[in-house]
């Protein structure tokens, strides 16, 4: 119980961070200027979206809640089944974010996220 | 459709770069925890023994500098691109871990895990077959 309960705060979190990253990105808006300047600006910008920070928080508590998972849960089962954030993320973008996920794209993550379990699931 | 078609050039070459420095950083990390031998418990007391080994570390700061390039161009691929478009592009860093590994230090890959990685493979082609922007912005 304990296990599963720490798996969902990693992918929810984990999810909810990016979620959080990329909207706080977007609106800063698109960046189109490479030079070392313009991008100093964007990294101001960066640090001052309290999004980015909400973000990074949520990043910091899925990183500490996959290592204190890892302490007792064993990595065999853990790193496969963060495969659910692909799934969690398609989620976060088609509702939170308003982005049109249509069935390709679904098709496309579906199999990645396959392929991640199968991936780490090889002995 | 046709809005997205543009930010397609400096897209992609980000979205390789993007699970590249992820990869090296958790690689380099690794080599450098590795060197720094293995820790049995952790508590306060332990901590004050391994921090400075390894923050003395070439190699964790090789990995953490990585791991920040990472950060940099994950978010600047997100200011334009969708993020359900960036993350299945991500796991490609799963399958460049076994090619490396089995490439550069000889080690044998088992069946499923080349599977695995056709399987990401697919799913990146077919998720690369949709337009990287589907919002619009003010």
């Amino acid at each position: 119980m304990r296990t599963f309960l720490f798996l969902a705060i990693v992918v929810l979190s984990g999810t909810g961070g990016d979620i959080a990253a990329t909207h706080a990105m977007k609106q800063i808006g698109e960046v189109k200027n490479f030079a070392p300047r313009a991008l100093l600006g964007v990294l101001r910008r960066v640090l001052q979206s309290g999004w980015m920070w909400l973000g990074i928080g949520l990043m910091a508590l899925a990183f500490f809640s996959f290592l204190a998972l890892l302490s007792w849960a064993k990595v065999s089962f853990v790193v496969p089944a963060t495969a659910a954030n692909y799934v969690a993320g398609a989620l976060g973008a088609k509702f939170l974010l308003k982005e049109r996920v249509g069935k390709t794209r679904w098709a496309g993550m579906l199999l990645v996220a396959a392929g991640v379990a199968l991936v780490c699931t090889a002995r | 459709m046709t809005s997205s078609r543009k930010p397609r050039a400096k897209t992609f070459p980000l979205l390789i770069l993007v699970p590249l420095f992820s990869s090296l950083g958790n690689v380099l990390l690794g080599k450098g925890m590795h060197g720094t031998g293995e820790i049995q418990h952790l508590s306060f007391a332990t901590l004050a023994v391994y921090l400075p080994k390894i923050l003395s570390s070439v190699w964790i700061w090789l990995g953490i500098s990585s791991l920040l390039l990472f950060f940099v161009c994950y978010l600047l691929v997100l200011s334009w691109a969708d993020y359900s478009y960036v993350l299945p592009v991500m796991a490609t860093g799963y399958v460049l871990a076994p090619l490396l590994a089995h490439l550069l230090l000889g080690e044998v890959v088992p069946g499923t895990r080349w599977v695995g990685a056709a399987f990401i493979f697919l799913g990146v082609a077919v998720v690369g077959r949709t337009p990287p922007t589907t919002t619009r912005r003010g």
